[in-house]
């Protein structure tokens, strides 16, 4: 290790550093004033990002080829950052009001992002199993944040057994994969594969394995039935910001990983991606329409919505289209990262102590109340649904596309199907708003506001301009190659 | 740079409607008149745009084109612009809209901020689906139409308001989805979005012409509404508020028959004259079968509704005959149903504010104490029944006239049946009428009924004005309307020659 290596993962370094100091710095905050935590937390991130954004875009690798940043680490890392000044926003009222104000809660969520961004940067499969425990371990304590409340713990529980689990079959494929290769650098891997000298059984279950974990993290079926107990149990702030992240991370490295070392077992993998793709986009929607309690009708798009991302991973060694189908997922990325923060923040908004106030009907009438917050969900809603011009609807139109480029049109129509079911259960939510009377009352909070109006903004403005947003993602993935 | 008139039409009642946003809540009157002055400014500037467009002329005026973004590499353009088929829709959507609020004054109570603002965005959206000239863009406001009138029907509308809002979403939503695959198609193939340059690179999409064709047509044929896709129709309307309806009925319908001439005749002449027949058949269906359900209905709103899937019938059938009658006599109907369908909705309306119901068998006689109201329904009544020297039969007789001669429907046979149409209108026009207005009063509380007021008055005057207007001297709106027509017709015929 030396000076350099530091230098190329500076963001990631300054912001574990600064976790740690803010967890020793926390101790001297008294117990109310929680919110310089939360402000010195924010400023963490910015540093993290600004760090990020001023580097050079060439890519450059370090500790002996063990990590990597590229405009590909980049662009995600700025989701992850986003996402986490977002969701800093949203929890400093939300904590306050359930009682749950503690200054571990900003430093927790700097380790995880840590993590998120260690995965963007993984260039080898050890650093793959160390990035995904240093985003995981964080977020079960996270979503057990609410203790002595039996949902949370129950919440916490689940994620961190089936998390465990996970972990555990990521770390057997590594070893599999590891035996059969005699390499754990993914360019390594590649090489030991084109030059025939790698187990092929071996691999492919290795492969398979390391697929499953993190099909696992980013809540894809069948591997999803932890999510909407872990969704509705975890506090709402939480949920919003893991249903981002963690999933982002998941896919991160799915894609990297499979697009550096796997390229050769396409053939194999292929028909099993375009399944996995197919059954989440289709049980996602199916069941979230059953859903009375708006979180775990989030829950359940969130994995509908994960179904419409994997479309983006099948095509993934057709070098023709993978950099369209990458920018499509980055893409993809941002607009869902904006359409659930604020749709997560109305919740936050509307949600009252002790698990109340999150049933659909809890939402009649709010369109009278509070005419802003509803037709921020509803704009939210919309971009769920993929409804023209929001940036929703530009995320599904790339994705949908590079699907049919890469020659999946069953699978794209099967998404697009898809999409004007689930218009059934988003719109229910709209209907409760407007057209239901009702005593709905929400929370007015600044910071709150700031968040919706950010996000509002995000889905409309990018929805109009979706020419620039894509150009970035573009340009981040021709550095990946 | 000089400001293109069709683009500040189009954002005009946008830019009211961010004004509406800031003014208070519980000042109604100020929000009210805001709306009013904002929907007359745009029709002001609509006439002005009327005094800029070059009558005569078959091409494309007051263009825009600006090239907005790719996809892929397929460029999507800020294209707008008028022709003959067009300009008589903006002006009716300008004319109609300040109607239509003027008709709120009393109606509309609640809430009257949100249904002014949701009122003036659907107006920017109307604007935009005529004016439109790349089809991504002419599909975002397509689809931008939808969501104000969603919520028109589902805060303001009657009892069954959620239900009827939500289909109507759906119905639309599946169109909708359809339009935009064949959207997506065309405009990834030819690299281009624009309607121009498609239009003139027909050759590029001629073998899937006649799935792209179906494509549009389904979302199109929803929104008319054809037989048999009409069914989400009389929900919305007996649901909506009057001022609804009468947008719902004067001009959203149009947007359907609208882009079948726009999109399906233009881009696919050739699938168009292939399945002319089958859509003549679909359309004849309508006529009869929207008037004699018409004929059965106790509700007066129905009975309007259904009369509309009938009168749209004759538009269709006048698009299909695909000569240059049929399709201009098409256009012409397609202004006065809207004229005509939104004076019957104000009326009855009108009748419903006083009474609170629109149970046929509670009115009779109402003649007698409303007399003001009773002639203006007259004179709308028959319009809409087809009498000569008024509008309505100035239309239908042109459609039929074209039916009766077209040779792509190949047998005078379709006009016979939808002259039966004619006289089937006539029937529960006159029947509605009757019951209404004439014979004695049998219920108490129609003796003591209010006539119109001033307001009221001077909300249906201009529609009896273009009534007279458009049954004595059609000339001017046929002058409008002519040259695009024939452009179109000489490519419909064309593709016919080309493909016998």
């Amino acid at each position: 290790m030396n000076l350099t290596d530091l230098v190329t993962i500076l963001p990631l370094a300054v912001l574990a550093v600064w976790a740690t100091l803010l967890l020793l710095v926390d101790l001297w905050i008294p117990k109310d004033r929680k919110g310089i935590t939360a402000v010195l937390a924010a400023l963490g991130l910015a540093l993290a990002m600004g760090l990020s954004l001023t580097r050079g875009q060439q890519p450059q690798q370090a500790f002996g080829g063990m990590v990597i940043v590229d405009g590909f680490a980049i662009f995600l890392d700025m989701i992850f950052l986003v996402s986490g000044l977002l969701s800093i926003a949203l929890a400093h009222d939300y904590l306050k009001r359930m009682n749950l104000a503690r200054g571990e809660y900003y430093a927790l969520l700097l380790y995880a992002i840590s993590g998120m961004i260690l995965m963007t940067y993984a260039y080898d499969l050890i650093i793959v199993f160390l990035a995904l425990e240093l985003l995981s371990i964080p977020l079960y304590i996270l979503s057990g944040f609410i203790r002595l409340n039996s949902r949370s713990e129950e919440a916490a529980l689940k994620y961190f057994l089936l998390g465990a689990f996970s972990s555990g079959l990521v770390l057997y494929g590594v070893a599999l994969i590891f035996g059969a290769t005699a390499r754990t650098d993914l360019p390594g891997i590649l090489a030991a594969v084109q030059q025939a000298s790698a187990n092929p059984a071996m691999l492919l279950v290795g492969g398979a394995l390391l697929l499953v974990g993190f099909s696992f993290k980013s809540a894809i079926v069948p591997f999803h039935e932890w999510v909407p107990d872990v969704y509705q149990g975890a506090p709402s702030s939480v949920t919003a910001f893991m249903s981002v992240g963690a999933k982002a991370a998941g896919f991160a490295a799915l894609m990297r990983v499979f697009v550096t070392a796997f390229p050769t077992l396409s053939a194999d993998f292929t028909p099993v991606l375009w399944g996995l793709s197919a059954l989440t986009m289709i049980v996602g929607n199916v069941i979230a329409l059953a859903q009375t309690n708006l979180k775990r009708l989030l829950a359940y798009s969130s994995i509908a919505q994960a179904g419409y991302l994997m479309m983006a991973f099948v095509p993934y060694a057709q070098g023709m289209v993978l950099s369209d189908t990458i920018a499509a997922m980055l893409f993809f990325l941002v607009g869902y990262m904006f359409t659930t923060l604020g749709a997560w923040a109305v919740v936050i908004a509307v949600e009252k102590a002790e698990g109340k106030g999150l049933e659909m009907t809890d939402y009649a009438g709010l369109g009278r109340r509070h005419p802003w917050l509803a037709a921020a969900m509803t704009l939210f809603m919309l971009s769920f649904i993929g409804v023209p011009p929001t940036l929703g609807f530009w995320g599904k139109f790339y994705l949908f596309r590079t699907a049919v480029e890469g020659g999946f049109t069953t699978l794209a129509l099967l998404g697009l199907l898809a999409s004007i079911f689930s218009a059934f259960y988003y719109f229910r939510v709209v209907v409760m708003m407007f057209m239901q009377t009702g005593k709905a009352e929400a929370r007015r909070d600044p910071w709150l506001a700031l968040t919706l109006g950010i996000t509002s903004l995000g889905v409309i403005g990018f929805g109009l301009l979706p020419g620039s947003l894509l150009n970035l993602a573009l340009q981040a993935v021709l550095k990946l190659l | 740079m000089t400001i293109n008139p069709l683009v500040l039409l189009t954002f005009f009642p946008l830019a009211g409607a961010l004004l509406v946003v800031f003014l208070p809540a519980e000042n109604r009157k100020t929000l009210r008149w805001t709306a009013l002055g904002t929907s007359l400014v745009t029709f002001a500037l609509s006439l002005w745009a009327l005094s800029l467009y070059r009558v005569g002329e078959a091409s494309m005026q007051l263009v825009i084109n600006q090239p907005w973004f790719k996809i892929g590499s397929s460029q999507v353009s800020f294209i707008m612009g008028v022709d003959g088929i067009s300009i008589l829709l903006v002006l009716l959507t300008t004319f109609l809209t300040p109607i239509s609020i003027l008709s709120t004054w009393s109606a509309v109570q609640e809430h009257v901020k949100g249904f002014m603002l949701l009122f003036l965005l659907l107006e920017s959206g109307m604007l935009g689906v005529f004016l439109a000239l790349d089809l991504a863009l002419f599909y975002i406001f397509w689809e931008f139409t939808l969501i104000p009138m969603i919520f028109l029907i589902g805060i303001w509308g009657g009892e069954n308001k959620v239900y009827a809002a939500v289909k109507f979403f759906l119905f639309t939503m599946v169109g909708s989805v359809l339009m935009l695959l064949a959207i997506l198609f065309l405009g990834l193939q030819a690299g281009t979005f624009s309607w121009m340059e498609l239009a003139a690179n027909r050759g590029l999409f001629a073998a899937a012409q006649i799935v792209l064709f179906l494509a549009f047509g389904v979302a199109f044929a929803i929104k008319v509404p054809m037989w048999p896709l009409h069914t989400w129709l009389p929900d919305a309307h007996v649901e909506a508020p009057t001022a609804g309806s009468v947008i719902l009925a004067g001009v959203l319908l149009k947007m359907g028959a609208y882009g079948f001439l726009r999109f399906n005749l233009s881009l696919f002449p050739q699938a168009t004259v292939q399945l002319a027949p089958w859509m003549a058949v679909l359309a004849i269906i309508g006529i009869l079968y929207g008037a004699a359900v018409s004929y059965a209905q106790k509700d007066m709103k129905k009975l309007v509704a259904y009369s509309s899937v009938s009168h749209l019938g004759f538009v269709m059938l006048g698009i299909f005959a695909l000569n240059f009658q049929g399709m201009s006599g098409a256009v012409l109907q397609m202004v006065n149903h809207g004229i005509s369908t939104g004076a019957l909705f104000l009326i009855v309306g009108m009748l419903y504010e006083r009474r609170h119901t629109r149970a046929l068998a509670e009115f009779g006689g109402v003649w007698k104490s409303m007399p003001v109201l009773g002639g203006i329904a007259m004179v709308v009544m028959l319009s809409s029944a087809g009498l000569p020297g008024l509008n309505g039969f100035v239309g239908e007789f042109t459609i039929l006239l074209g039916a009766f001669g077209a040779k792509a429907l190949g047998s005078p046979w379709f006009a016979g049946f939808a002259t039966l149409g004619v006289i089937l209108a006539a029937v529960y026009l006159l029947y509605w009428f009757e019951k209404v207005f004439f014979g004695a009063i049998h219920k108490e509380e129609n003796r003591v009924l209010r006539d119109l007021n001033f307001r009221e008055i001077i909300t249906l005057t201009p529609l009896l004005i273009v009534i007279f207007w458009i049954g004595l001297y059609p000339k001017p709106f046929f002058n409008l309307i002519n040259p695009g027509v024939e452009q179109l017709a000489a490519l419909i015929q064309s593709a016919a020659v080309a493909l016998h």
